[in-house]
């Protein structure tokens, strides 16, 4: 019976349906199914699924944000059940995105971000035109794991540079990852500048960023989709 | 009869313009505190970073706006009409890459490309401006957008449609046009410029663009506006609903721009894209971003505006029968729609790259473009009877004196790089042709120097920017010209 729940729930991630992804998950509660279980063996195989997809170009962007959606929904259920079992919501890691100073450029970054939140990573997004000091301060106030800056301009670029300078001035250059990417970013200017990676599109992003969390906790996370590139 | 391409009824046009008067009023338009007090001057509500703009005060705005003017050449000599239906072609802006010409893969663009796809853009007439085409990654990025104009006008002598990346570099560049053009009233007086300035969809404009419209109204140099929806990502879906916001953020940036200065030129432009929604690329090249092009230009045009928009750029990343496939489609339905400038030939890989054969091969487009615009014209008293007089049923046109006295009015012909049977051809491929062609072009550019004190005053100025950033001998390389190789630094 359970197995049948999980690939229900998975379908309602797949359909981008938010109410069924609700009903599936009260349902799963009320047969005293674990929150834990419905999450691992129902949604975020779903997630993946339409991960995988996309990143074949068999999903379209609108039914991918559908899914997202439906695995917040699902979540909106679930989080309170983990929290009165005194757990935490598994998370791939938390990651600050943002574009340089200077920049204006976001879509791609927009893009970037949903596909990781997708992907179970807690993203913060600082929108665009953002100072080195900015990104430092927020990745010191939320312990992130990683910091995503993201460039459009050629003129731009350097400020990723500016960026790490900022966390080495905060004293949190070593707890953190740093990704870079965006259009005119190169794997060699990322290894020039001191970024512990580049990616050359959301889905690489993606699974840099899963090798970056591996780097830092050891795997946690399921293998790899697209090729982002650990400098 | 010159032909004409029309995407939009008078109906759909007022529908637009009645949503797009909606819009700028309610949710209003975000700007930047920059221009905040000069819009509240007139009564526009700014709350919150946001004016609401009403409909009344948009419409004196757009009826200061000047229906016509022209960018000029070097010599003083008007070269670029905006307004009415003058079609102009410039080559495509600020790419990030070049196509090696030995190895046809994608690098990052250095100064001696530049210099060669200014040589080429030179001689071509199917050019009327030049554009600042690329970013040279041999220079320091502090430079780089000076820089690309820094070159043009050294090797140029035509109107250029360049751009600032910056609130700030916006002055170095006005102080660089104004050297070479002998002051800053002559520069008013003939603009040798345009720059283009891009609201962020949707709705927004920036500090750097706000900054950039009201600092260029009140230098006198032309504006245009290069409003890019992204169907379906930063704007409606819908091509219409696209058509609204761009309309809309035009006429919002012309209230801030006229504001500035009432009567400063600027234009109705438009780099609109669909999103595509499996890769969220921004095709240039799909028919539905020329749909969107078109539509923009139509309703500028119905408000008697001077028009821009981006097309003859194709999107696969090298040249292939696609990029040339959709460049070439583009560049007709933009000439068809009697668009003003038509920036974009050269590129490829969605704006990201260069390529100075394709240049070459989207200048037989345009070539082509520009012939259809002339039309099918009755030559003469009879169409056709009075040769058939001549000739009757035997039909030796060849030997007619109308023949060779009009052929060359109704014939167009082509460059080497399109292959017309000619026994040189020797059935080499298309981008052979385009090679041989841009070597051909290079040697025929010769370059005309400025005056004398006017070039020391150039170098002079690259010197003294340069060594803002801890540059030497920046105006040595525009010494060591035409053909000078490698890295400046
Ligand atoms: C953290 O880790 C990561 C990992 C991967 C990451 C990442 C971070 N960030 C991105 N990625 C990667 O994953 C993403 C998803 O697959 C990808 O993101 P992308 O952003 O590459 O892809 C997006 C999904 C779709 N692509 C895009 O959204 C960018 C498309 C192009 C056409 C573009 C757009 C849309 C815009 N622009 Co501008 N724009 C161009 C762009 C040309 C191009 N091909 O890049 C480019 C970048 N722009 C350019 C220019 C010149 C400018 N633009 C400007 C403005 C704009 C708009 C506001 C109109 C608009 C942006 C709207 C917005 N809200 O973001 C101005 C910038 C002002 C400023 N200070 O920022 C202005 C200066 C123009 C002007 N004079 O006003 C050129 C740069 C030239 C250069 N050499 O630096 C340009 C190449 C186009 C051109 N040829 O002119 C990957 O790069």
């Amino acid at each position: 019976m359970p197995d049948d729940i999980f690939s229900l729930m998975r379908d309602s991630i797949i359909a981008g349906a938010p109410d069924t992804a609700t009903y599936l998950a009260r349902k799963a509660i009320a047969a005293g199914t674990a929150p834990l279980d419905a999450i691992n063996n129902g949604y975020v195989p779903g997630m993946h699924d339409v991960g995988e997809q996309f990143a074949r170009g068999q999903m379209f962007l609108p039914d991918m944000m559908a899914s997202a959606e439906a695995m917040r929904a699902a979540m909106a259920v679930l989080d309170p059940e983990l929290k009165k079992l005194g757990a935490d919501r598994p998370t791939s890691g938390v990651v600050v995105l943002g574009t340089t100073k200077g920049d204006i450029h976001e879509i791609g970054k927009i893009l970037v971000g949903t596909l990781l939140t997708a992907h179970g990573f807690q993203v913060h997004d600082l929108g665009a035109d953002i100072s080195g000091e900015k990104f430092a301060a927020k990745a010191q106030e939320l312990s992130a794991d990683i910091v995503g800056v993201s460039a459009l301009l050629t003129t731009t670029m350097r400020n990723q540079k500016t960026v790490i300078e900022a966390l080495e001035r905060s004293g949190i250059r070593a707890q953190v990852k740093v990704m870079v990417g965006g259009a005119p970013v190169t794997r060699r200017w990322a290894e020039e500048i001191g970024a512990d990676g580049y990616a050359k599109d959301a889905m690489s992003a993606v699974a840099l960023a899963r090798e970056l969390m591996n780097q830092k906790t050891g795997p946690r996370t399921p293998e790899p989709i697209g090729s982002g590139k650990v400098v | 009869m010159r032909p004409k391409f029309e995407m939009l009824d008078n109906a759909l046009i007022e529908r637009i313009l009645a949503e797009a008067f909606q819009l700028i009023k309610d949710p209003g338009v975000r700007v930047a505190p920059y221009v905040e007090d000069l819009l509240r001057g007139v009564g526009i509500p700014v709350k919150d970073g946001v004016a609401h703009i009403p409909e009344p005060l948009a419409r004196t705005a757009l009826q200061s706006v000047p229906r016509e003017f022209f960018l000029y050449d070097r010599n003083g000599r008007p070269a670029v009409h905006y307004g009415g239906n003058h079609v102009h072609f410039d080559p495509g802006s600020s790419c990030l890459n070049i196509l090696d010409p030995q190895t046809q893969q994608p690098r990052p663009a250095m100064t001696p490309d530049l210099v060669r796809l200014i040589h080429v853009a030179e001689v071509l007439p199917q050019f009327a401006a030049q554009s600042t085409a690329m970013v040279c990654n041999d220079v320091p990025p502090e430079i780089g957008d000076w820089y690309r104009l820094l070159l043009v006008l050294w090797y140029s002598e035509k109107p250029v449609v360049t751009g600032a990346f910056s609130a700030y570099s916006l002055h170095t560049l006005i102080d660089l046009l104004a050297i070479e053009s002998g002051g800053r009233e002559a520069l008013r007086r003939n603009p040798r410029a345009i720059f283009d300035v891009c609201p962020s969809p949707p709705l927004n404009w920036s500090e750097f663009a706000s900054q950039n419209l009201v600092d260029l109204a009140r230098a006198g140099i032309p504006a245009e506006i290069v409003s890019m929806p992204l169907a379906g990502a930063t704007a409606p879906v819908t091509l219409a609903g696209s058509v609204v916001q761009h309309a809309a953020e035009c006429i919002s940036g012309i209230v801030i721009h006229q504001l500035a200065q009432p009567g400063a030129p600027i234009v109705w432009g438009a780099a609109p894209a669909i999103f595509d929604m499996r890769s969220g690329k921004t095709p240039m090249g799909a028919i539905e971003t020329a749909m969107l092009d078109v539509a923009c230009a139509e309703v500028g045009k119905y408000l008697g505006l001077p028009t821009h928009a981006y097309m003859v750029a194709g999107d696969g990343r090298v040249i292939d029968a696609q990029v040339e496939m959709e460049s070439g489609m583009s560049a007709v339905l933009g000439a068809l729609a009697g668009i003003n400038m038509i920036s974009g030939a050269g590129m490829l890989d969605f704006l990201a790259c260069h390529s100075i054969e394709k240049l070459v091969i989207d200048a037989e487009a345009i070539a082509s473009a520009q012939r259809l615009l002339q039309g099918i014209e009755p030559r003469g008293a009879s169409l056709a009877t009075a040769m058939f007089t001549q000739t009757g049923l035997a039909g030796d046109f060849l030997k007619l004196k109308e023949t060779r006295a009009l052929f060359r009015q109704e014939q167009h012909f082509p460059s080497s790089v399109i292959d017309r049977g000619l026994p040189q051809m020797n059935g080499g491929g298309i981008l052979d042709r385009a090679n041989q062609r841009v070597e051909e072009l290079l040697s025929a550019y010769k370059r005309r120097p400025l005056p004398p004190d006017r070039e020391e005053e150039i170098i002079a100025f690259a010197e003294r920017e340069g060594q803002k950033f801890g540059l030497k001998r920046v105006g040595e390389i525009l010494s060591r010209v035409p053909d000078f190789e490698g890295a400046p630094f």
